[in-house]
C-alpha cells in the first residue's frame, strides 16, 4: 500500500541555522506518530514544510504518492492534510460555535454561497457533532478570546478536522495545558478521530508520547536520530542523552 | 435567505419611509435622498470593514456610479431612473472587478492608501477630461420613472426619494441576510485570522476581492442616485473628502447594524444642513467637533445603541 506520507531528503536552513537536514520518513495509513525533540530541533519546521507554510530548500514530499512539495497551504489542505498549531490559530472575535460554522462552511463550500444560513440542518448537525466529540458544548457561545488555553487547543483541533483530513498534524496539542489535564485532552482528541486518520503529533511529554503513539520520530538538530516504536526510541542512548535527559 | 420576520421588518421600514416622505417638506425629502445614497456607499464600507479592511477610496465607486448613470443619460439617451441607477451600479461593479485583484493583495494601511490613490487618480483624470466637463462636470436632466415623468420639482424629489428608499431597504435587507450567513462569518474570519482561513482550504484573496466588489456595487448604486438627485456630476465625487465622509459614516454606524448605517448617514446630513444654516463657513469645524464627540462618547458607533441583544461582556464573565 502506498504510504500516506513519504518525505525524501528534506532540507531547510534559516541563515546559519539548519532546521532540517536530509529528513527521510515514510508514514503508513492510520499510524499515530509522535514527534519529539528539544526546543529548536526542527519539529515545527517539519510540520510547516509538510503543510506548505514554508518551502523546503531541497527534497520531496509525497502525499499518497502525489508530489505536494512547495505547494500552498490551501492546496495541501484541499489535498487532505490538516493541522493544528503550537499557538492555536482561531477567529478570536467569534464564538466557539461560529469558529466551527466557518470551518464547516469552507469544508462544504457553503461559506462561498452569498446567503447560506448557519442554522441549516446539515451545518447545525455537523456543529453539534464536533461540539460533542470534542466536549466543547459548554463553551459554544463563548468568544474565543475569553476561552482558557486548553479549550482553545481543543477547538483548534476540532476546526482542523472539519475537512475530514487523511493526514492530521498536531503541533504540541498539550502545550500550555496543566500536566494533570494532558491525558484527558489527548483522550478526547484520540477518541474524536476516526481510526483511518493518520496522526503526527509533536509532544514534549514522554508519558503522553508512550501512551498515544505507535511510532516515534526523535528530532535533533534538524535530523531524525531515532525512528521506531516508542519503547525502543525512549531507551535509545542517543535519545536519552540529547532529548529526554534520562540517565537510566 | 431572509426569514419572514426580517422581511416583515423591511416592509414596515419601507412603508414608514414612504409615508414619512409624504408629510415631510421637499427639502427634507431631498436631504434624505442624499443621505440614503451616501448610506449605501457607507454600507459598502461596512462590508469591507467586516473583513478587516478600511478603504479610503470608496468615492471612486460613488463617482463611477454617478458618471455611469450620467453618461447613460447624456450619451445613451436613457432617462429611466431604474436603468440609469442599475447601469451606474453595474459600471462601478465592473471597475471593482478590474481593480479588485490589485487591491486584494494588500492589507491595513497599504490597502487604505492604495484605494485612496486609485480614487485620486480618477479624480485627477476627470478634472483634465474636457469631454466629460472637466472640473465643472456635467448637468443632467430629470429622470423618468418607469415611463412616468414628474410634473413638478417636488414630485420629482418625492419620486426619487421613494425610488431610493425601495433600493436602500432592499439592499440593506440583502446585506443583513449576508452578514448573518456563513459567508458573512467567513468575512469576520478573514478579519481575525488569515492563516486559519488558508489552512481551512479557501482563499483569503478571494474573500477580500468579493467584498471589494460588493462594496463597489453598493457605492455605485448610491452614486447614481446622488447624481439623479443633484442633476449633476463632477470630479468631486471621487475626491478624498467624499471618501472620508463615507468612512466617517461607517465608523459612526459601527458594524452591529445595517439600519445604523443609514441612521448615521441621515445624522451627518442633518448636522451638515444645520451647520450650513448657522455656521455657513464652518462645516469642517462642525464636522470635526461632531467626529470627536462620537469617538469619545460612542466608540462602538450608534449601532451599539440600536442593538438589543448583546454578547455577555468580558466584565460580566470575569466576576
Ligand atoms: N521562520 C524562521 N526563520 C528563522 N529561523 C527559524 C524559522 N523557523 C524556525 N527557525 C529556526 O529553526 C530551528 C528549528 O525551529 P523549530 O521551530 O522547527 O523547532 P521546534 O523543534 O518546533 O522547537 P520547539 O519545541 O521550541 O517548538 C530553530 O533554531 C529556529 O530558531
Ligand atoms: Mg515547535
Amino acid at each position: 500500500m502506498t504510504p500516506i506520507l513519504e518525505v525524501k531528503s528534506l532540507s531547510k536552513t534559516f541563515g546559519s541555522v539548519t532546521a532540517a537536514a536530509d529528513i527521510n520518513v515514510s508514514v503508513k495509513v492510520g499510524e499515530r506518530v509522535g514527534l519529539i525533540g528539544t526546543n529548536g530541533a526542527g519539529k515545527t519546521t517539519f510540520v510547516n514544510m509538510v503543510t506548505g507554510y514554508i518551502k523546503p530548500d531541497r527534497g520531496t514530499i509525497l502525499l499518497q504518492g502525489r508530489d505536494i512539495t512547495g505547494q500552498s497551504p490551501r492546496y495541501i489542505t484541499r489535498a487532505g492534510v490538516c493541522r493544528s498549531f503550537q499557538i492555536p490559530q482561531l477567529f478570536l472575535g467569534l464564538t466557539a460555535e461560529e469558529n466551527l460554522v466557518v470551518a464547516i462552511g469552507i469544508a462544504t463550500g457553503r461559506a462561498l454561497a452569498p446567503h447560506a444560513s448557519p442554522d441549516a440542518p446539515d451545518t447545525r448537525g455537523a456543529v453539534e457533532d464536533l461540539l460533542s466529540r470534542f466536549r466543547l458544548g459548554e463553551y459554544r457561545h463563548r468568544v474565543v478570546s475569553e476561552l482558557p488555553g486548553g479549550v482553545r487547543k481543543l477547538l483548534d483541533i476540532a476546526v482542523a478536522v472539519t475537512r475530514k483530513p487523511k493526514l492530521l498534524l498536531l503541533d504540541e496539542p498539550t502545550s500550555g495545558v496543566a500536566s494533570e489535564q494532558k491525558f484527558a485532552l489527548m483522550d478526547i482528541v484520540m477518541e474524536a478521530l476516526p481510526d483511518d486518520v493518520t496522526v503526527l503529533f509533536v509532544e514534549h511529554d514522554m508519558d503522553i508520547v508512550s501512551r498515544y503513539s505507535d511510532r516515534v520520530l526523535a528530532f535533533y538538530d534538524g535530523r531524525i536520530i531515532s525512528d521506531a516504536h516508542p519503547s525502543v526510541v525512549l531507551s535509545d542512548p542517543q535519545v536519552k542523552s540529547y532529548i529526554t535527559g534520562a540517565a537510566n | 435567505m431572509l426569514d419572514w420576520r426580517s422581511t416583515a421588518h423591511l416592509c414596515m421600514a419601507l412603508v414608514a419611509l414612504l409615508a414619512a416622505g409624504l408629510v415631510l417638506p421637499g427639502w427634507a425629502n431631498f436631504l434624505l435622498v442624499i443621505a440614503l445614497s451616501k448610506g449605501l456607499a457607507a454600507l459598502g464600507l461596512v462590508v469591507l470593514l467586516r473583513s478587516g479592511l478600511l478603504s479610503f477610496g470608496q468615492g471612486l465607486f460613488y463617482c463611477a456610479g454617478g458618471y455611469g448613470a450620467g453618461l447613460l443619460m447624456l450619451w445613451g439617451g436613457i432617462s429611466d431612473a431604474a436603468l440609469l441607477v442599475g447601469g451606474g451600479g453595474l459600471f462601478a461593479l465592473l471597475i471593482g472587478v478590474a481593480t479588485g485583484p490589485l487591491v486584494a493583495g494588500y492589507r491595513k494601511i497599504f490597502f487604505a492608501t492604495l484605494t485612496l490613490a486609485l480614487s485620486m487618480l480618477v479624480h485627477g483624470a476627470l478634472t483634465k477630461a474636457d469631454f466629460l466637463g472637466g472640473t465643472d462636470g456635467l448637468n443632467l436632466r430629470a429622470p423618468t420613472f418607469f415611463g412616468w415623468r414628474a410634473g413638478s420639482a417636488g414630485e420629482n424629489v418625492y419620486a426619487l426619494y421613494a425610488f431610493a428608499s425601495i433600493l436602500a431597504v432592499a439592499l440593506a435587507g440583502l446585506c443583513r441576510a449576508h452578514f448573518g450567513s456563513v459567508r458573512g462569518l467567513l468575512s469576520l474570519g478573514v478579519r481575525d485570522n488569515e492563516i486559519r482561513i488558508e489552512y481551512l482550504g479557501t482563499s483569503v484573496r478571494r474573500v477580500v476581492f468579493e467584498n471589494f466588489v460588493i462594496a463597489a456595487f453598493l457605492a455605485g448604486i448610491g452614486g447614481a442616485i446622488n447624481a439623479l438627485a443633484l442633476s449633476h456630476i463632477d470630479p468631486e465625487l471621487a475626491f478624498w473628502t467624499t471618501s472620508g465622509e463615507f468612512v466617517f459614516v461607517a465608523i459612526l454606524a459601527g458594524q452591529a447594524s445595517v439600519v445604523a448605517v443609514f441612521a448615521a448617514s441621515v445624522l451627518l446630513e442633518v448636522v451638515r444642513s444645520w451647520s450650513s444654516q448657522y455656521f455657513p463657513n464652518a462645516w469642517q469645524l462642525t464636522l470635526g467637533v461632531f467626529m470627536l464627540a462620537v469617538i469619545l462618547f460612542l466608540p462602538n458607533g450608534v449601532g451599539a445603541l440600536l442593538r438589543r441583544r448583546s454578547r455577555p461582556s468580558v466584565e460580566a464573565d470575569a466576576k
